[in-house]
């Protein structure tokens, strides 16, 4: 078994701690509910985020190839999520079914981008990946021509929910006395994903792979005469990376139920490498709390600085969503400037900085 | 076989909107171009100095225009292009200074990051100043077609599309001087090969990477009153697609090479034009109208029925990037070949 989920390895206190969090988790989605359901909502979209981040880190945080078209790959899920499960062709294959080729269809994109750039300097693969980002959104929004296959810019809508059997994931119902609704059920299905998705991330990142990223991430030459077979790597991580990118993009769909290009803009892919950086590249959890901060922030600020600005100065004079995207832009620049391992800073550079301070 | 009259003069019409169009890229691509060739950095936040030089350029134009001074309209566009290049110069000068040069000895990735947040930044603070809808450019100029050839409903050249052209080829020439004829000049190439050697030799390297920032940001300023004068608009959010295509040209004609970024903007500029006006007819379906029926019964209806229009205009560039990176990594020009990450 592996040490990470072998009991004996965790003292007493850790297990009271896991426990608190797990029924903390259990709990939350009712307590959010007591306050409104969009809530709940906007914590299953934070859940996304994370997943979004999980995916993102493994290609910038592990392996250091900085990929600005991430959201590109989430499109690529949740559309193939979308058009074969929603009237539009009248296809409903069971989710499933559409998840794994989502995700294949999302991996495919991800190697068809990365061999050709892979193989050269790094900051070509950001430009390409940029470009890329934009490619998709404009083949989104014009491919409803001359065959309909992706409805323009009007989006695909009446997309169908997670369904087992009888059991639909948008229905309300009441289990034992507890209400359950739509968003309060995806909120446990996405929990039960980021858990997965997170225990592969720790696994990942101490197997035989992690380890050649990290040394790909910090001196590829080096790594490469270690015998590590770079290009392979590399793309290896540009394909998980994708293929997490592409799962999300299904969940979304589902969750949704209407997905336009509008939600696949290069915003949301700067905001997702945001989230990964302002946590701590490389750091699973760094990047988990990096997700949740900036993905809750629009909300606080849609509730602050919009009533302090009417309360200062009579009126609106800054929208809340160009104050997000200043705050995005800055958390860039400033903590590449002063502290770019991020909040949480992967243990590694960590015991890196101590040696080196040790060794004085 | 002979061409009808009036495909030549759609020909002729597609190459000179991509001369305009691609000597503005060259220029921006210039921007790009010499800061990589230097310090080995992808300046993301260059399109967005062009989106300022523009902005700001508009505002005085309009404001000039507006207050009814009695000025000559070049007088006002050149009052707009005098306070646009200094305030761009600005802009170059603190991104350099305030967040590239702390990291100019940090990983690969930092400063790319940076970039990023740079570009989002400019471009949120200038939504701010400039509000989100474009800015019109005031009616002062009166646009006057030439013909290119005799046909009197066949390709035109405006007046503003040659002073386009023309200021370019200046500008380039220019700045051609100056890196090859001036002490400057030679200190930046010779802080582009070797910077600590050239340090040594007793180049202040600092002043000469804030200096090639300076230039590229005015050289910025003067394509985005170009680029804008042409469209007839400027946006908060001009300056991305730009500065991407622009960079496409400068990877085109080899990053880190003049010569190479004004070739690659001329060529970028000619495939697009060319591009997106003949890829409609290019995939008509209904070319195949003998081998399929379903297909030959639509185009009764829809003549035009094409696969990709020109509304894929902005695919090109990446298409040729990509193109570029598979088959010459180093550009038509550059002898750089893809270095270590």
């Amino acid at each position: 078994m592996h040490k990470l989920l072998d009991p004996k390895k965790y003292p007493r206190g850790a297990w009271v701690g896991i426990v608190l969090i797990a029924v903390a988790l259990a709990v939350l989605p009712f307590a959010l509910a007591g306050i409104g359901t969009a809530w709940v909502r906007i914590t299953n979209l934070s859940i996304l985020f994370v997943l979004l981040a999980l995916g993102l880190n493994i290609v910038v945080g592990f392996a250091g190839l900085l990929d600005l078209g991430y959201i590109a790959f989430y499109a690529v899920g949740a559309y193939t999520y979308a058009l074969l499960a929603s009237p539009h062709f009248n296809l409903h294959l069971p989710f499933w079914v559409i998840l794994p080729i989502g995700a294949a269809v999302a991996c495919f994109f991800g190697v068809l981008l990365g061999a050709p750039t892979l193989k050269l300097r790094g900051d070509y693969l950001a430009i390409v990946t940029l470009g890329f980002g934009e490619i998709i959104r404009i083949f989104l929004n014009n491919l409803s021509q001359p065959v309909n296959l992706t409805n323009g810019p009007q989006g695909i809508t009446l997309i169908d929910p997670f369904r087992i059997g009888s059991f639909s994931f948008a229905e309300r119902e009441t289990i034992m006395g507890l209400d359950f609704t739509g968003p309060v059920k995806y909120y446990y299905l996405l929990v039960l994903v980021v858990m997965v998705v997170i225990v592969i991330n720790l696994r990942l990142q101490n197997s035989r792979i992690g380890r050649a990223w990290e040394a790909i991430r910090e001196d590829e030459i080096a790594a490469r005469a270690m015998g590590i077979n770079t290009r392979n790597m590399k793309l290896l991580a540009f394909a998980m990376g994708a293929s997490f990118g592409g799962i999300s993009g299904g969940i979304f769909s589902a969750t949704q139920g209407f997905i336009s290009p509008e939600s696949f803009v290069l915003v949301e892919s700067v905001m997702v490498l945001s989230m990964v950086v302002l946590g701590g590249m490389g750091n699973i959890w760094g990047v988990i709390l990096g997700a949740v901060l900036l993905s809750f922030m629009p909300e606080v600020l849609r509730y602050t600085v919009g009533p302090a600005q009417e309360r200062l100065f009579g009126r609106m004079l800054i929208e809340p969503e160009v104050i997000r995207m200043l705050l995005f832009g800055f958390a860039l620049v400033l903590m590449m400037l002063f502290r770019p391992a991020g909040i949480l800073p992967s243990a590694l550079r960590k015991r890196e900085l101590e040696t080196v301070e040790g060794a004085e | 076989m002979q061409l009808p009259g009036g495909r030549v003069d759609t020909f002729l019409q597609q190459i000179v909107n991509g001369l305009t169009l691609g000597s503005v890229y060259a220029v921006v691509a210039l921007g790009y171009t010499m800061v990589y060739g230097i310090i080995q950095l992808i300046n993301f936040a260059h399109g967005e100095v062009v989106m300022i030089g523009a902005m700001t350029a508009f505002t005085v134009i309009n404001a000039l225009a507006g207050a009814h001074v009695g000025l000559p309209p070049i007088a006002i566009v050149l009052a707009g292009v005098l306070v646009a290049i200094p305030v761009c110069m600005g802009v170059g000068f603190t991104l350099e200074r305030a967040a590239y040069r702390p990291l100019r000895n940090a990983p690969r990735l930092a400063p790319l990051i940076t970039a990023i947040g740079l570009s989002i930044i400019l471009q949120h603070l200038a939504m701010i100043i400039w509000s989100r809808n474009p800015l019109p450019f005031p009616q002062i100029i009166a646009v006057h077609p030439y013909h290119v050839t005799g046909n009197p409903d066949g390709a035109t050249i405006t007046n503003v599309q040659i002073a386009i052209i023309v200021t370019s080829v200046a500008m380039m020439a220019g700045l051609l001087a100056l890196v090859y004829r001036t002490k400057l000049g030679i200190a930046m190439r010779a802080t582009s090969q070797n910077q600590s050697v050239a340090g040594l030799m007793g180049i202040n390297i600092n002043t000469v990477i804030s200096l090639t920032f300076v230039i590229g940001a005015a050289l910025g300023a003067m394509a985005g009153v170009m680029v804008g004068t042409y469209y007839g608009i400027a946006q908060y959010q001009m300056g991305f697609i730009l500065g991407l295509k622009a960079f496409s040209a400068a990877v085109l004609g080899g990053i880190g090479n003049l010569a190479g970024a004004m070739l690659g903007g001329v060529l970028l500029g000619l495939i697009e034009a060319l591009g997106a006006g003949y890829v409609g007819d290019l995939t008509n379906l209904c070319q195949l109208s003998s081998w399929s029926d379903a297909i030959a019964e639509r185009c009764v209806n829809d003549p035009n029925l094409t696969l990709f229009g020109s509304n894929y205009q902005d695919v090109f560039a990446f298409l040729v990037l990509i193109a570029v990176l598979i088959f010459r990594p180093s550009g038509l020009l550059g002898e750089r070949v893809s270095d270590r990450a």
